[in-house]
């Protein structure tokens, strides 16, 4: 792999019609891309409006966990570490993959209930969840204060990854299996074809597809709304922060439920955290004006949705505070960099994936609510599986993009964390 | 000249995989830091930003008016979480409450 090209391209030629198009290059849609590629001989071909990594595959925390408070959940991400383990050979490249366990931490009555019931369902699933003392939780992470820590679950196979070569990797094996990938290319529009759609691109060029994926994430809206689709989910801003690279001194990704602090240590040595901010509307719909505070860096180049990826001093000095305050030692550790991302939120906080309503062709994957990266690899195969067989993973019933038109929306998943 | 030539010294970056990300077609600044890890460590790509510049305008890969480095993250200089957290005491232990 070292022709140019290998990584996408701005000029690579698009075909005039394909199978399948992938709008959108990031994790989810270059796995599926990946995935269709390797199990059929259908012509796909992935757009991206920037260049790859540039929106929220670059910039989450890297968490892979199996600690879900739902069956369904629990389940797909355990087929998710179940692919993590084998992915860096499958994909030729280092995905600094480290399961150290996350250890959840229960600071009220509340979060300790969630936590035991949580065990229980991850015990029945065979997910190999325990749950601690604070003492017992300081022998994980023994610089932890854990005076208030009612109860900690931990589950050694949950980890962390270096997101970034996950998705070179997932791009550069999808282009070896024949797959286009054409960056700095946007699909600005979509309108019905005699054989599924056809979209209109920011270069001017059109391409035919039978299906066409909707794999934008928080820019997903404007794809829609040329095909009068209207779904709920919205973009919402986070922040996150790396510090100064440390020699190994934290093994899992440590979540503290009460204020949404969580933080791990990357095999590349720096210390990765974010937190929900109390101005963070919570009422799962999104937030646009959220992005008041931040500064600089306003969404993806000059095409649809200003999705805003600024960075506050806020949330700097309320992570400062929750970090140290629950590991004062990292009082004397330095912050390197903070950046934002866009969560995808939809309203029930569960994905949003099959086909659209009143237009089959195009297939939403859209709606992860922050969590869609550590899902991906599971995801990529069953949407993969869907196209390719038309077979139907359990999970695709609860994303129905149809079931808010329904007013049946998923149950609530409590263990979103951020 | 070897080929391990530094071009990032923070994440140990060598010229050849700058000149690998490029022959991937990867040239931009921006692409190169995701693919390389150029400019993420503790300098902030305040000492490599401007050799990756020069290789590239050297390649003539872009002219040095029209190369655009990555965007720079706060905070301007390294700052600890305790210097931080003081900043926010008040406010913060009010909303951890």
């Amino acid at each position: 792999m070292s022709a140019k090209g290998a990584l996408g391209s701005r000029d690579i030629a698009l075909p005039e019609a394909c199978d399948v198009a992938v709008v959108g290059g990031g994790v989810m849609g270059l796995a599926t891309a990946y995935h269709i590629a390797q199990s059929s001989r259908m012509r796909v071909v992935v757009l991206e409006r920037s260049y790859l990594v540039s929106g929220a595959s670059g910039r989450n925390g890297g968490g892979v966990r199996m600690q879900w408070g739902d069956e369904g959940n629990v389940r797909i991400m355990m087929e998710s570490i179940e692919i993590c383990r084998g992915l860096a050979q499958e994909l030729g490249i280092n995905l600094w993959f480290r399961q150290g366990g996350y250890l959840i931490v229960a600071r009220s009555a509340e979060g300790e209930a969630r936590l035991r019931r949580n065990a229980e369902l991850h015990h029945l699933l065979g997910a190999p969840t325990r749950l601690l003392g604070g003492e017992e939780a300081r022998e994980i992470v023994p610089d932890l204060d854990a005076t208030d820590i009612r109860l900690a679950a931990f589950n050694a196979e949950d980890g962390v990854v270096f997101p970034w070569p996950f998705v070179w990797g997932y791009a550069g094996q999808a282009i070896r299996k024949g797959v286009v990938v054409r960056t700095h290319t946007a699909a600005v529009a979509a309108e019905p074809d005699r054989d599924g759609l056809r979209l209109h691109l920011s270069t001017g060029e059109q391409l035919r597809a039978r299906i066409v994926v909707n794999a934008t994430g928080a820019w997903s809206h404007d794809l829609n709304r040329s095909l009068g689709i209207t779904l709920p989910n919205r973009p919402h801003r986070h922040e996150i922060l790396s510090t100064e690279p440390l020699k190994p001194c934290l093994d899992p990704l440590v979540v503290d439920l009460r204020s949404g602090l969580y933080f791990s240590q990357s095999t590349r040595g720096e210390i990765v955290a974010g937190i929900t901010m109390p101005t963070a509307h919570d009422d799962g719909a999104g937030d646009r004006r959220i992005g008041e505070h931040g500064i600089g860096e306003h969404g993806i180049g000059e095409h649809g949705t200003d999705v805003d990826q600024g960075s506050s001093l806020g949330f700097l000095a309320h992570l400062g505070a929750t970090l140290t305050s629950l590991m004062p030692k990292f009082g004397a550790l330095k912050v390197l960099r903070q950046w934002a991302g866009a969560y995808d939120v939809s309203p029930d906080g569960e994905a949003i994936v099959g086909p659209s309503p009143g237009h089959p062709a195009l297939l939403q994957l859209c709606g992860f609510t922050g969590h869609g990266f550590m899902m991906a690899p599971a995801v990529g195969r069953l949407v993969a599986e869907l196209i390719v067989h038309g077979r139907r993973h359990p999970m695709l019933d609860r994303w129905d993009p149809a079931r808010f038109a329904r007013g049946a929306t998923a149950p609530r998943e409590d263990m979103i964390i951020g | 000249m070897t080929q391990r030539v530094f071009i990032c010294r923070c994440e140990d970056v060598t010229v050849a995989e700058i000149d690998h990300a490029i022959a991937l077609g990867l040239d931009s600044v921006e692409e190169i830091k995701r693919y390389t890890g150029l400019g993420t460590g503790p300098c902030q790509g305040k000492e490599c930003t401007v050799a990756l510049v020069r290789l590239l305008v050297q390649q003539q890969r872009f002219t040095a008016a029209s190369v655009q480095p990555f965007t720079a993250r706060p905070p301007a200089e390294p700052i600890t979480l305790g210097d931080l957290a003081a900043m926010a005491r008040g406010p913060a232990d009010e909303v951890d409450r």
